[in-house]
Parts: C-alpha cells; structure tokens; sequence
C-alpha cells in the first residue's frame, strides 16, 4: 500500500534520469572525439610523415574500392537516365536528361555514394584493425617503443582518407555519366554527340569542385570514425564487432549530415 | 655525485591509487624497486598488478599518488619528457602484442626504427642479434607473427623489449599460457637477458615456478595494496597468511576468492 504513491514519482525520476543519462553520455562522446580529433589532426602536418603507410593506406582506401564504387556510379548513372525520361517525356523536356544525369553525379549522387559504399568498406576494416590492436595491447606496445600511436596510425590513415576520396569521386563522376549516356543513346534513342554536348553546355566548374571538396570531407570523416572507434574499443571480439558497427554507422550519419550543410555553403542563395 | 645514495630505489611509488568508474583497482600501492635487481609482484587475478606498472609507464593516469624514477617524479610526465622516459624502458606483454602488419625482424627492430631513427640495415643487424640472443635463428626474422608458436611469439616480444638495451624492463606474466617447459626457457632468458643489460626488471605474475626462478625481490599485492615484500628467499618463511595462502596455493585462508556458494 505504501508503494502506491511512490510510484509516480519513481516513474518522473526515471524518465528524467534516463533523459540525463543520455545527455551526459552524449557530452561525453562529443567531448572524447573532440580530444581525439585535434591530436589526430595536428598530426597530420608535423614531421615525421610515414610517407609509405600514407601509400598503402591511398591504395587500400582508394584503389581497392574502385570496383565497388564504379559499380555504383555506373547503375546510378543508368537509373537517373532512365527514372528522369519517364518524367521527362510528359513535358518533351527528353533533352534535360543529360542535365539532371551530369548535376546528380557531380553535385550529390558521386560523393555521397562513394561516401557511404567506402564507409561500410574501408571504416569498418579501420576500426576492426585498430580496435584488434587495442585489445591486443599493440597500442600501448606502440607507446612503450616510444612511437605515438596518433602519429603512426591515425595521422597516416587521415592523410590517405582525405587525398584518396577526391580524385576516387572524380572518377565515379565519369563513370556515372557514362552511364547515364549508354542508355540514353542504347535503351532512348538518344544521338551520342547530342548527349555529350548537352551534358558539357550544362556542367559548371562549380559543380565539379563542390562535390570533390564534398569526397575530401568525407574522407576525413571515414577516417576519422574508422581510427576513433577502432582506438576507443574495448572488451575483446565483442567489443571490436560494436566498434565497427558504431564507425559504419556514425560515418554514414556525418556524410548524410555534413552533406547538407556543405551543400547550403556552396549553393544556398 | 650528489646523485641518490647507493641503496635509493630506481622506481618509487608512493600512495598510487587508481580508480575505474566507481571500482577502486589501487588503493595506496607503496612500492621500492630496487636497481639492477629483479622484482616480482605476485597477486591473484584482478589484484591491480596490471593497472600498477601502466601506471608507471602512463599508459593509465594515476588517480592520486606519486611515481619517481631516479628520484625524478614523472606521475604526471607528458609529451617529450614522457618519450624520454619510455626510451628507458622496454615492456614484454602478457599477450606478446607483436605487430601483425609487420613481419618479425622489424617487430624486434621497431622501437630502434621508429623510435630512435636508426637506419634500417643497421636495425635489421641488431634485431637479427637480439633474436639470436633468445634463442632464434636469422630465418625466423622473415616470418610473421601469425606463423609463430605461443612461445616463439614470447620469445620474439622478449627480443623486442631488450632491443634497446633498456635500464628498465617490465614483465606482464612472461609465461602465462606456455607450457612448464616453454615457460622455464622464457624464465631463463629473461634472467640471461636481465643480467646482461645489467637492468632493473620488474615482473607481475602469479606462476609460483617463475617467480622462483627471476625474482631477488618480491612483493605481494592484495585488493590495491602492497602487502609483504621481501626478498625471493624469504618467501616460504614469511610468516605473513596471505603470502603463505598465495605461495603454496591453497583455496583456504584469509583471501576469500569472490565464488558464489551454490
């Protein structure tokens, strides 16, 4: 009987402890990545540069994903030619296929995808390597053989993220609108010459640029989650499998996010 | 010299604690290792034996306490001063901890390569030496880590923490997970190679066997705190129960192992 009127107030006090709960584990996390992110940074632009991991690291993140990302470029490319004809036609607009193919790829569908496709691909493998490390203590091995592990794992690996994703999305770009273009002159009917000129007459510098400045956040971004959840990761396999997760995730969240925001910097009148 | 007297201790902790979450692991760890001789500490799992020498090495910040090495207090020593430090140390891990990415030489040669900038050729050299010096021939240089028994990769992390040349090395349970033999030919080593370098060694473990056989000094830890220490010989006339209990491994006496009564 004496419970009864507790009751109430437990349930207030648990849901306002669970809201700050949240908060404090959210501040938490904020204030971690934040620690992290600096020292990572700095990094990057004090000698001595691991020029040979950086290189490795470029091959592993950037030729290595080229067949899945081409594949996805390629199939968006056909998808957007096709998806915009049928649209299209209602109005005898056929001729801005081209347009919308060319402005897609550039500005949004090329970084975003490859983003994302390189985020499950190479964040989570960066995770999964460093958390292995962590629990195996080849982290605090690295210390006690007086190497900074920011130095030799991270700055390398941010390095390689952020001038590998440029040049990656620059060809995802040709090659989605090379998609784009088979089906217009294969499955539309459209004229070879026609629809490369329409695609040249509408592309802007701008277009390209905002999208490869996209891929290098992204990049950074990857990187940067794939060596931070890696790094913090403890409690054996299990915790190596929730750190891959959480870098898979976080990342492509931060793409979607920080997308938007650099495409209100760039084009938001 | 106006240096520290003879008998001044080459690491001295004084009232380290350490916290995780609300979970105390140190509760006032008071311990003198003497120089250029060999201390163990023993204590039962989750004893704090692990978390005390990461502390030293600032791998885990003390919550409260102070650390000297050579008289020199570094519980907070970050940056350079840190780097300085730890190029004083060499650390063998209860896991080994080798490098998978890196093939065994370079694992050994590492810390001269990254650490000290030496050439690679001259590193290769030294590195091919030291693994001769625990027992491995020039050939096992080329593997991997992943193609090495338990008690090579040992015996490979051993090479790796006395490539240096340290004045202090750190032991986390050296023959943990080796069989009795294995186990006594990595006790040996680490001996040799203490006596070589002429190093201040300090080791954890629970192997009785080991201890035995490494120890000139040991200290006993029990719920966060130095307990007994003494000198190796003095240890089965202690006279202290816990110290008794541990060494002969008895399941009863004044340490209660947290067990669930069915």
């Amino acid at each position: 009987m004496s419970a009864a009127p507790r009751e109430p107030v437990s349930l207030i006090s648990f849901f306002l402890a669970s809201i700050g709960r949240g908060v404090i584990a959210f501040a938490t996390a904020t204030g971690r990545l934040t620690l992290f992110t600096g020292p990572a940074v700095m990094r990057c632009f004090v000698p001595p540069f691991f020029l040979r991991i950086v290189l490795r690291q470029m091959i592993e993140i950037g030729y290595y994903s080229l067949p899945v990302v081409g594949l996805t470029a390629l199939f968006t490319g056909m998808v957007l030619a096709l998806q915009s004809y049928t649209g299209f036609v209602r109005f005898n607009a056929e001729g801005a296929i081209a347009n919308v193919v060319v402005l897609s790829m550039t500005r949004e569908l090329g970084p975003v995808l490859a983003g994302l496709m390189v985020a499950g691909r190479v964040g989570a493998a960066m995770a999964a390597e460093l958390g292995t490390m962590r629990v195996t203590e080849q982290i605090d091995a690295l210390t006690t053989l007086s190497t900074n592990p920011f130095k030799y794992l991270i700055a390398p690996r941010l390095t390689a993220g952020v001038l590998v994703l440029p040049p990656l999305v620059l060809l995802d770009d040709v090659i989605g609108v090379m998609g784009g273009w088979l089906i217009a002159i294969y499955k539309l009917g459209f004229s070879s010459g026609v629809y490369l000129q329409n695609t040249m007459n509408f592309i802007q510098f701008n277009d390209v640029f905002s999208g490869l400045v996209k891929a290098a956040v992204f990049g950074f971004i990857i990187t940067l989650m794939g060596c931070y959840q890696g790094f913090h990761s403890k409690g054996g396999a299990r915790g190596v499998g929730q750190a891959t997760t959480n870098a898979v995730v976080s990342a492509s969240i931060l793409i979607l996010v920080s997308d938007y925001v650099l495409t209100e910097l760039f084009f938001a009148r | 010299m106006s240096g520290p007297a003879p008998t001044a201790p080459k690491i001295r902790l004084r009232g380290v604690r350490k916290s995780f979450g609300a979970k105390p692991v140190l509760q006032g760890i008071d311990l003198d290792v003497p120089a250029g001789e060999s201390t163990v500490v023993i204590g039962g799992s989750g004893s704090g034996k692990s978390v005390t020498i990461k502390c030293i090495l600032g791998l885990i910040r003390a919550d409260a306490g102070r650390i000297e090495v050579d008289g020199t207090d570094v519980t907070h020593a970050g940056g350079t001063q840190r780097d300085a430090l730890l190029r004083r140390f060499g650390m063998l891990f209860q896991g080994s901890a080798l490098f998978d990415s890196l093939p065994v030489w370079q694992n050994v040669a590492f810390g001269l390569i990254q650490g000290r900038g030496m050439k690679r050729d001259e590193a290769r050299d030294i590195a091919i030496q030291k693994l001769a010096a625990v027992g491995l021939g020039p050939d096992v240089g080329e593997l991997w880590p992943a193609e090495l028994s338990g008690g090579m990769q040992k015996r490979v992390a051993l090479a790796r923490a006395i490539a240096s040349n340290p004045e202090i090395i750190f032991f986390d349970e050296p023959t943990t997970g080796l069989d009795p033999i294995m186990a006594d030919v990595i006790n040996h080593l680490i001996k040799q190679c203490v006596r070589d370098l002429g190093a201040t060694a300090l080791s954890i473990t629970h192997d009785m066997a080991s201890v035995r056989k490494i120890a000139d000094h040991v200290a006993m830890i029990y719920d966060g705190r130095i307990i007994w220490t003494g000198r190796a010989s003095a240890i089965d006339s202690s006279g202290n129960p816990y110290v008794d209990q541990f060494v002969n491994g008895r399941a009863e006496g004044p340490i209660q192992m947290q067990i669930r009564n069915i």
